[in-house]
């Protein structure tokens, strides 16, 4: 598996590091490559407090098997298109200008690109990761359809998602992650658990927990789910 | 007495400046942290959502504005959200992700903006 592991890494190409051969495991090179923007390892969050969210570079990674679908996670490593418009901590983008506050691009940065042996470990590493079992069988949600307009009007009106996330490109708020890809990137049980209770995933996340009952989720989901068939 | 003064004459009574100035930028980071998108990086209510939004998110440096609103209504604002002072629903509930002591520090920081910081 090491022998394996290093021949895949020593023919990596781009701004990854090729996998130094002195470290034992794809863990070990997930956290040296990986660990200094993204949270392999569940954060002591009372003891950092909110400092640890101004200084967050990167998603957490840490129940990542909760949360991506391992196929699109394989893929966009190795094509990493940005998701969150204005990066993970949108105020580090942020710059006033008189037409009121906007992103300066020269503040984003761009995500290596791994080649596909790297990709396929750290996809396969990081699935493994599931420290939140618990949640995902706690929610009750099951895919189903919505009409179009109820789930907009869901989506906007009733609960301002749209303030932060946009449900098709070029419409909606740009400080939360795009949400017309967030099926094909996210398992359902956990975008249903995440809108009920963001916080217990992320203490620290920009998303409100608003107190939705399982119906008003599973509407928000299958939403989601609708304009994510839909997306390119 | 307010909150934000009553906590002010109470650090300043016990020789706390330092705590007064832990406090304050506790505010400021929470507001960075939550508020910004909407309310703007300076506070203005010109924040990079907006152009998004039916809307205009509150100016927390219009001081007419915020002396409308007493501590106990920003504080439930940010609490409950804007519905539940008849405002829209575009201002989240923060209460499921912030302590009652968080969202007081934020009304503090909030009424430093508007009211002693030259806005």
């Amino acid at each position: 598996m090491r022998l394996k592991l290093l021949a895949g890494l020593v023919l990596t190409a781009g701004l990854f590091q090729p996998f130094p051969g002195a470290l034992a495991d794809t863990g070990q090179w997930l956290q040296s490559e990986c660990g200094s923007c993204h949270a392999l390892e569940q954060p002591d969050y009372p003891a950092l407090g909110h400092a640890e969210r101004l200084t967050r570079k990167g998603p957490p990674l840490y129940y990542a098997g909760n949360k991506f679908h391992a196929g699109w996670l394989e893929s966009w490593l190795q094509d990493p298109v940005r998701i969150r418009p204005a990066g993970v901590f949108p105020p580090g983008a942020v710059v006033p200008s008189e037409e009121g506050d906007v992103i300066d691009p020269a503040k984003l940065e761009e995500h290596p690109a791994l080649d596909a042996s790297q990709a396929k470990m750290a996809a396969d590493y990081l699935m493994e990761l599931r420290p939140h079992d618990e949640l995902i069988a706690a929610t009750a949600y099951t895919p189903g359809a919505i009409a179009s307009r109820m789930g907009e009007l869901n989506f906007t009106k009733f609960n301002g998602c749209d303030a932060c996330h946009s449900d098709g490109p070029g419409y909606g708020g740009l400080s939360g992650p795009e949400l017309y890809t967030a099926w094909q990137r996210l398992q359902p049980g956990f975008i249903a658990s995440f809108i009920a209770d963001p916080a217990a995933w992320d203490p620290h996340t920009l998303m409100p927990k608003t107190g939705l009952n399982d119906s008003a989720v599973e509407r928000l989901a299958n939403y989601l789910k609708l304009i994510g068939e839909q997306a390119p | 007495m307010n909150y934000s003064a009553t906590l002010l004459a109470s650090l300043l009574l016990a020789g706390s400046l330092p705590a007064l100035a832990e406090d304050v930028q506790h505010g400021e980071n929470l507001y960075t942290i939550y508020c910004t998108q909407c309310h703007g990086v300076t506070g203005n209510g010109d924040g990079v959502n907006v152009p998004a939004m039916s809307v205009q998110p509150r100016n927390h440096r219009d001081q007419g504005e915020m002396s409308a609103r007493t501590d106990a209504e920003l504080f439930k604002a940010v609490k409950e959200g804007g519905k539940s002072i008849n405002k829209s629903v575009l201002m989240p509930p923060w209460g499921g992700n912030l302590s009652d002591d968080d969202i007081h520090a934020l009304v503090r920081y909030m009424r430093q903006l508007c009211c002693q910081s030259g806005g």
